[in-house]
């Protein structure tokens, strides 16, 4: 048996998430995770002069899942490529005032959907 | 806010009627059942009268009834008790047992158990609705062969499984036959006579009684082994000081649940078809489960790209009780056996909910839950990756 139980922070960020959505004309797009594990994040991102302008995400997933889309699209929003790209799961669990220890794999997915959009929009400029 | 709970499948409401029984025996009539004057006198009636009321819903004798603390001890008597006791006072000296792959865990865990004992477990298959095919019973029984255990109705999609052509079988083969009837008792008119049934175990918490008293049949004649040795209670079978108040509620949990079967199971099921009507008219909704074959208070769902977590907690923050099927709760993949066993593809699997509705569940209750669950599917699929449509 496990213990799932989320702080106040999470469920305000799982029952009302932010920068829920899609980007229609992105510059990156960064999809992860694997529905047959439970959980699969798209990021969305909008790049001008090398900064997070605009940033959406689709979750299907747990509320751990949820939640830390919803933070890390919040954490680097206005923030440059480089700085976003430092983001890791610990500083997404952190944010969010912890997350129960079996669901800290889920907030890897925010993180890394994030690290697959920049990379992609890095694609895309040929850089 | 509202409240609504549909999960009498993990656990009911003590009925006000049992909780009124029980509560003598806490203060006032206190004694030890093993006592010898009158205190343990009034103890002792009362749980030998209990045990005529358990027996009266199986159609068995009193004296079969061995009480223990739940569903789980009594599959673990059952099975390790047949298993672990001298080959020679069972009816074959074979160690093979054969079960099904949609087992409660405690049957599941014990024969897994026993396969490390150096047993041999053979673990039915089923088909798309859960059910356990008798030629494969049939075929997989050998002279090896000395225990088949079989749920009544499964826990998770509450499929009812053929006991009757099961006992047919195992006693045309002359092995004995067990079931876990926690889910079924009270919703199913059972009788262990007619059905062939050696074994069968019954908890309490589900049928309107305590938490933490079961019973288990065991017909006259058949041996186990202890698994709790000390000072000889229930035929030796499992020492411990009886559970007085416990008893008593599994007593009168049996006696009200069956004079209320027919009545509470009729009306349950015309509301949990209702429930099911409706929630089909979501968009890419499935049942799961037998669409007849089934406990009449079970409605189990999945939904096309939305996951069960999730919306469980969406469900539970409109004040609306069920239970996921399965949850990411761990690294490794947590998909119910049970929905893998009848064939939902894992990524299906993770998006279902189960409802189960009781006694005390309200016409109102229902179309609450069939007014809030469209909107919230839609919401979570909104989010999803998954749902392009
Ligand atoms: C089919 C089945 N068997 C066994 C059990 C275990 O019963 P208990 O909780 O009384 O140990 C349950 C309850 O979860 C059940 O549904
Ligand atoms: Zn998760």
């Amino acid at each position: 048996m496990v213990e799932i139980d989320y702080n106040e922070k999470v469920k305000d960020h799982f029952f009302n998430p932010r920068n829920v959505g899609e980007i229609k004309d992105a510059d990156g797009v960064g999809t992860v995770g694997n529905p047959v594990c439970g959980d699969v994040m798209t990021i969305y991102i909008k790049v001008k002069n090398n900064i997070i302008i605009d940033i959406k995400f689709k979750t299907y997933g747990c509320a751990a899942a949820i939640a830390s889309s919803s933070i890390a699209t919040e954490m680097v929003k206005g923030k440059t490529l480089e700085e976003a790209e430092k983001l890791t799961r610990d500083d997404v669990a952190k944010e969010l005032g912890g997350l129960p220890a079996v669901k800290m794999h889920c907030s890897n997915l925010a993180s890394d959907a994030l690290r697959e959009a920049i990379k992609e929009y890095r694609k895309k400029q040929g850089k | 806010m509202k409240k609504v709970y549909l999960d009498y499948g993990a656990t009911t409401p003590v009925d006000k009627d049992v909780l009124n029984e029980i509560l003598p025996f806490f203060h006032e009539r206190f004694g030890n059942a093993s006592s010898i004057h009158s205190y343990g006198k009034e103890a002792f009636d009362a749980v030998e009268n209990a045990r005529e009321k358990v027996s009266d819903i199986i159609n068995c004798k009193a004296n079969e009834i061995v009480f223990t603390s739940g569903g789980t001890e009594s599959d673990n008597l059952a099975i390790k008790g047949v298993a672990y006791i001298n080959k020679d006072k069972r009816k074959t000296k074979g160690n093979h047992i054969i079960t099904s792959a949609i087992e409660h865990p405690a049957v599941l865990e014990t024969c897994r158990h026993l396969e490390k004992q150096g047993f041999n477990v053979k673990y039915l298959p089923v088909d798309k609705y859960g059910i356990v095919n008798t030629k494969d019973l049939e075929d997989a029984i050998s002279a090896n062969t000395f225990l088949v255990t079989i749920m009544y109705a499964n826990n998770e999609i509450g499929t009812v499984e053929p006991i009757e052509e099961l006992g047919k079988i195992t006693k045309e083969h002359n092995v004995l036959f067990h079931t876990d009837a926690v889910q079924a008792i009270t919703k199913i008119s059972i009788d262990v006579i007619k059905l062939n049934i050696d074994l069968l175990s019954v908890s309490a918490h589900k049928i309107y009684g305590p938490k933490g008293t079961g019973a288990l049949y065991v017909k006259n004649g058949i041996k186990l082994e202890p698994t709790a040795h000390g000072g000889g209670h229930e035929k030796g079978l499992r020492s411990s000081t009886l559970n007085t108040p416990g008893i008593v509620g599994i007593g009168k949990a049996c006696e009200i649940g069956k004079k209320r079967m027919k009545k509470d199971t009729f009306y349950m099921k015309i509301l949990r078809d209702k429930l099911i009507k409706n929630v089909l008219e979501i968009e890419e909704s499935y049942l799961n489960g037998h669409p007849e074959k089934r406990l009449a208070n079970n409605a189990h769902f999945r939904f096309t790209a939305v996951e069960g977590e999730s919306l469980n907690l969406m469900l539970d923050d409109k004040g609306i009780a069920a239970a996921t099927g399965s949850a990411c709760s761990s690294k490794k993949l947590q998909t119910s056996h049970v929905l893998l066993a009848i064939g939902v593809n894992p990524k299906e699997a993770h998006g279902s909910i189960r409802f189960t509705l009781g006694k005390y569940t309200s016409k109102e209750e229902i179309e609450y839950v069939s007014d809030a669950l469209p909107e919230i599917v839609k919401r979570l699929r909104k989010m999803s990756p998954l749902w392009n449509r």
